[in-house]
Formats: C-alpha cells, structure tokens, sequence
C-alpha cells in the first residue's frame, strides 16, 4: 500500500471540511423560509402594502444571508485557493 | 479554475509587469457603454426631449421615489451616486449574459464599492453627531467596548461586499460546473435565474443596503 504523502491529506480534508462548511446554509434556508411566510401572511392580510412587504422581505433576507454567505467563501477558498497546502 | 479572473495582458511601467485582469477590462467596457448612453442621453437637455433621454427621465423617478421612502431628507444628496452605482452594478451582473466575467464576481470590485458606502456612513455620522460626538461613540456603552464597536463598524462593508461578491461567483461557479457537464439547452433557463434575477435581485439590494446604512448612520 503507498504512503499517503500530505498535500494529498490535506486536499482530500479540504474538500470535505468545504462539504462541511455548506451546513451552514441549512439555518439560512430555514429562516429565509419563515420570513417569506409571514410575509405572505402579511400580504394576505393586506394586500394594498404589497410593495412595502416585498423590499422589507428582500433587505431582510439580504441580511439573514449573511452567514449562508460566509460559509459559501469558505468552501469556495478551501476548495479553490486553499491556504493550508502551503504551510506543508 | 474560475475562482481567479483571468490575466488578459501585462501592462509595462518602469520595470513592473502590471497584470491587467478580465475585471478590469470588463469594468471599463461598462464604463465606456454607460459614458457613451449618458453622452448621447444628455444630448438633447434643453431641447426637444429625446428617446434616450425618456428612459433617463423614468430611472430618475423610480430612483427618487424609492430614496424618498427609504433616506427622507437626506435623498436628494445621494440620489447621483447612488443611481450611478445601481446602473454600475445592473450593467456589470448582467454581463455574464454576453459570455465575459462579471467586474462583481471579483472581490476587488465588491470591496471598492462596499468602502465607498463604508466611508458614506461615517461621513454622514460624523455630519449628525459632530466629530467629538463621533469618536466619543466608539467608547459607548463603556471604553473597553472600543474593539468591539470598531469592528461593527468594518463588518458593514466586509458582509455588503462578501454577499455581492458571494452570490455573483457561486452562480459563475455553477453556471461553469453545468456548462461542462450538460452544454446544451439546459443552462438557457439557468441563465435567466443566476445572471438575471440574481444579478438584478443583487444590485437592487446592494443600493438598498447603502441607502439604509447612509440613512440610518448616527
């Protein structure tokens, strides 16, 4: 059996701890969810403040996103420009 | 390899090889087509309205209305600015659709224009609080909180320019993933949900954040 040398390591653990990183998106998916709920509720109840409703959702869900973004950067940068292959 | 732009040519100065990126080149293109448009646009002030001046006219209401709703007073300063930057950004996310790397997808770009709000908030702040008022805030609620209120006020500009620049490079990454899988057909739908809503989507909220950060900055 070949000796695993350790950039080989190192990538393969890239590539999952990348996998990884993108559970984070599960509680943005999740809270985007509810605010898209009530905010149908919202236009359900009413309908005239539709336009109001939809940028607040928008922004806030820009916000909420943050975080599903981070992860996102640290999959992409662990999987595309890792820095750990070059402290071996 | 996408996540880099591309290295188009090297440009000589003195002894340096200055690399000039497909961002660059791109950015200047839309320079070019929105200097062209205002050119041709602005042509006709004075006289007898043109087309192209119509379509200016309608961008300026829109933008004046939304502002009004969301900045009150403090609009009429920032509308030029900020309509400028929303007409930057629409034209640069959407330029994936003509098959080049969006300026957006790079995170020079995203931070530039991040800052520029970064520094609009601050200005605002220091115009409403004074600038005594100003730097006494960084040490409320008590001095020892003055690291902690430093870096709120830089995690404005890094989170506005990581979520552009986020968005715009993952629907790059996975327009390319499914262009080498599947090239035929399929990404004509997928184009019209990561270039054109997303891209849209993106610039509107990247010009609303700047203008409720401006407006609610104190």
């Amino acid at each position: 059996m070949p000796a695993i040398d350790g950039k080989a390591l190192i990538l393969a653990f890239s590539a999952l701890g990348a996998g990884m990183a993108m559970i984070g998106g599960l509680g943005t998916g999740i809270g985007q969810g509810i605010a898209a709920g009530k905010a149908a509720e919202a236009v359900a109840r009413q309908p005239e403040a539709q336009g109001d409703i939809i940028r607040t959702l928008l922004l806030g869900d820009a916000v909420a996103e943050t975080s599903a973004i981070y992860c996102l950067i640290i999959a992409l940068i662990l999987i595309f420009a890792n820095p750990l292959v070059r402290l071996l | 390899m996408e996540f880099f732009p591309r290295v188009v040519f090297y440009l000589k100065f003195l002894d340096y090889k200055v690399p000039i990126t497909e961002t660059v080149v791109v950015t200047w293109c839309v320079m070019v087509i929105l200097m062209v448009f205002s050119y041709f646009a602005g042509k006709s002030v004075g006289k007898e309205e043109g087309t192209l001046q119509k379509v200016c006219a309608v961008f300026y209401e829109a933008m004046e209305e939304v502002l009004n709703e969301t900045m009150g007073e403090t609009a009429s300063t920032y509308i030029p600015y900020i309509g400028t930057l929303l007409a930057f950004l629409l034209l640069s996310n959407l330029s994936g659709l003509f098959g080049v790397r969006p300026p957006t997808a790079d995170l020079s770009t995203t931070l530039v224009l991040a800052f520029i709000t970064f520094f609009l908030i601050q200005k605002e702040s220091i115009g409403r609080k004074g600038l005594l008022g100003y730097i006494k805030s960084f040490f409320e609620p008590s001095p020892a909180l003055f690291p902690l209120n430093v870096i709120g006020s830089f995690s404005t500009p890094v989170s506005m320019a990581f979520r552009l620049f986020g968005n715009i490079l993952g629907g790059l990454i996975i327009m390319n993933l499914v262009y080498s899988a599947l090239p035929l057909f399929v990404p004509v739908p997928l184009h019209f949900y990561f270039d054109i809503f997303a891209g849209i989507l993106q610039a509107f909220i990247f010009v609303m954040l700047t203008a409720v950060f401006i407006a609610t900055a104190d």
